[in-house]
């Protein structure tokens, strides 16, 4: 029983990971950049959620979509005021902008909430369910979270396939050059998908911070990583890769921590994505170029 | 250091006039830094910056190696120098009685840390044949993660008997009655002989600066810039890529390991937390190479000097310096970078002011 208990627990951390893998690997998709300050709108998400609760105290339904509403606009802002100017730069020169913003996101964090951790209520107030005759307890987080985790990936993958700016987002992926030419507003869609990104990591924030309670300033950045770690593991740029990337990821380290070793389960973790990486170079589900000289 | 100055100006090609103003650059700031110590001008604070200012230009001049020069993004660096931290500070450990000569000792202790990174760096050279771009930069990211947490649950003891290894705790060790636990898992070695000095790190950092830079210069050096230039005309013309990747990454990962021997060698506990071998430090290094310029030696070694000292100078701004921080950090990227920030610094009558940082735009591209 403690098995399956621990194989549910880590679903849904995986579900998580892989709302948050899905900007990732979106925003790295169209705009061929490592968004860095992804994890770090985790964090300002949970805060947004944390005050509008614990101190405004008001209805944790309306405290998640204002925290999707005000989260997609910094998504937007970020990209427009930081990453916008460098379209054309070298990769890694927007990879240290991005780092910068997740500095200063943390910053402004640190600022205004205080060092102190602080403690998340949970957005679920469901009860949770019991079966095999209270053997197995499932939390009612996990019970929002696997089914929030399928129903944006539905949502997303219809989106993606069958509107006209889901479209766009393929062209530009594809080749941003001729997308121009077909008449795709490139730097629309880059907003959107910044905009896109953003509200999932809100989303992520409320489900993430719902499970584990601790609050700080720094706390984005390691889901961050990992989440990175999830998009690569399942693909770059893959939309289905990241939802295995993210799944795989979050039952190896909850498995890992159970059984092995809890203080080596990230180690673990990185483990098995080397390993998947040295046997398949572009991830699970990856396209694998050909090179042209 | 007038010898060989003397010698190579004989020669008188490009590299090495470079070489001998970037060397005249560190002797003059460590004379004028040796001279504020003895008045008494530059505060304690400012003197406790000085080594971290050489180890964090060593490990900056190294990435180099692998970001600018073999084009390759690692962000595992930090890694590296967690191992040359522990490895050497767990030699010091091990041999404070037996090795009383103190130069020896330390000499012994930063071979064997630049070794030690240097077959990890191999190791993870391995992967990076077969990886490129962002899939190599979260691997390296991934064994930096594992070696820091790796050590954190390690606990090495000696005693007459030899070495004992456990991963769970000091009991587990048995050690016998002399013996003396030297790594205790999260809590690191305690107590290595602080043997670093202002004068050994920059003396290790003209060492590195002058391999990293003849290696550049020499034959390998340019076939590692082919690989990074068009890695499929290069193997077309004969280069062993493999061999020539992994001696880089090799180079690279040694140079790390010095510095993490400095640092351990410069505090008197040393512990592996996310602060000091986390990603972020590696981030953090990545940040000074380009800020200094890919592939430019010298401007890792400012850029390297300024943000260590930058923090430091914002203090007056107390909790928010490293929010300024991280603005100077944005602004300073947008401006080095944004298409029309490079032109209008190019028509400005002010752009003398410029001329150094659009020399490494140009390098750059």
């Amino acid at each position: 029983m403690s098995f399956i208990s621990y194989l549910i627990k880590g679903i849904s951390l995986g579900s998580v990971y892989s709302i948050i893998a899905l900007g990732y690997t979106m925003v790295y998709g169209i705009a061929k950049m490592l968004n860095f300050a992804h994890g770090d709108v985790i964090m300002i998400g949970g805060y947004v959620i944390f005050t509008m609760m614990s101190t405004m105290g008001i209805n944790p339904l309306i405290a998640v979509l204002a925290s999707i509403i005000f989260c997609t606009i910094l998504g937007m802002t970020i990209e427009r005021i930081a990453y916008k100017p460098l379209r054309k730069a070298s990769s890694l020169a927007v990879l240290i902008t991005a780092i910068g913003v997740s500095y200063l996101l943390q910053n402004i964090a640190l600022l205004i909430f205080g060092a102190d951790t602080k403690s998340f209520t949970s957005v679920v107030t469901l009860p949770a369910l019991k079966l095999a005759g209270g053997r197995l307890t499932i939390s009612s987080e996990t019970l929002i979270t696997i089914p929030a985790c399928i129903m944006i990936m539905i949502a997303l993958t219809i989106f993606i396939k069958k509107s006209k700016t889901g479209r766009g987002m393929l062209a530009v992926s594809e080749d941003k050059d001729a997308a121009v030419l077909m008449g795709v507003n490139v730097n629309k869609t880059i907003a959107i998908t910044f905009a896109i990104g953003s509200a999932l990591a809100a989303v992520a924030s409320a489900l993430m911070f719902s499970a584990y309670p601790s609050l700080t300033s720094t706390s984005g950045s390691m889901p961050g990583i990992k989440a990175f770690v999830a998009a690569v593991f399942g693909g770059i740029g893959s939309i289905p890769g990241a939802m295995i990337g993210g799944i795989l990821l979050g039952v190896i380290e909850i498995l890992g921590r159970a059984y092995i070793s809890s203080q080596l389960a990230d180690a673990i973790v990185f483990i098995i994505l080397i390993i998947v990486l040295i046997v398949k170079p572009t991830g699970i589900l990856g396209k694998k170029l050909k090179e042209k000289v | 250091m007038n010898k060989t100055g003397l010698n190579s100006m004989n020669k008188f090609n490009k590299s090495t006039i470079n070489n001998i103003i970037t060397i005249a650059l560190i002797i003059v700031v460590y004379v004028i830094c040796q001279i504020l110590i003895s008045t008494g001008v530059m505060s304690n604070l400012l003197q406790g910056l000085l080594v971290p200012i050489c180890y964090y230009s060593i490990l900056a001049v190294s990435l180099n190696l692998t970001v600018g020069i073999l084009g390759e993004l690692s962000l595992g660096h930090a890694g590296f120098m967690c191992i040359g931290a522990f490895t050497g500070a767990f030699f010091s450990k091990c041999t404070a009685t037996i090795l009383p000569n103190v130069f020896l000792r330390f000499t012994l202790a930063i071979i064997i840390g630049a070794l030690s990174a240097a077959l990890l760096g191999a190791l993870i050279g391995v992967a990076v044949l077969r990886l490129r771009g962002d899939y190599l930069a979260i691997v390296t990211l991934a064994f930096g993660e594992i070696i820091k947490n790796v050590i954190n649950v390690l606990y090495i003891g000696l005693d007459s008997k030899g070495f004992h290894f456990s991963m769970k705790d000091t009991v587990s060790l048995n050690l016998l009655d002399d013996g003396q636990v030297i790594l205790k898992g999260a809590q690191g070695i305690s107590g290595t002989p602080q043997n670093t000095s202002f004068t050994i790190a920059v003396l290790l950092l003209i060492i590195t600066y002058l391999l990293i830079s003849n290696l550049i210069h020499s034959r390998s050096g340019r076939a590692i810039m082919a690989i990074r230039d068009n890695r499929i005309a290069a193997e077309s013309v004969g280069i062993d890529i493999t061999k020539f990747k992994l001696l880089a990454f090799s180079i690279s990962a040694a140079m790390a390991g010095v510095a993490g021997v400095l640092y351990s060698h410069n505090i008197s506990s040393l512990t592996a937390t996310p602060k000091n071998f986390g990603y972020n430090q590696s981030i953090m290094i990545l940040v000074f190479v380009v800020l200094g310029g890919m592939g430019n030696i010298r401007g890792s070694i400012i850029a390297a000097a300024v943000l260590t000292l930058l923090p430091e100078y914002l203090r007056f701004m107390q909790d928010y310096r490293m929010l300024i921080y991280a603005i100077v950090l944005i602004v300073m990227m947008i401006f080095n970078w944004n298409p029309t920030c490079v032109t209008w610094r190019k028509n400005h009558p002010i752009k003398g002011i410029f001329s150094l940082l659009s020399n490494k735009t140009k390098k750059e591209a």
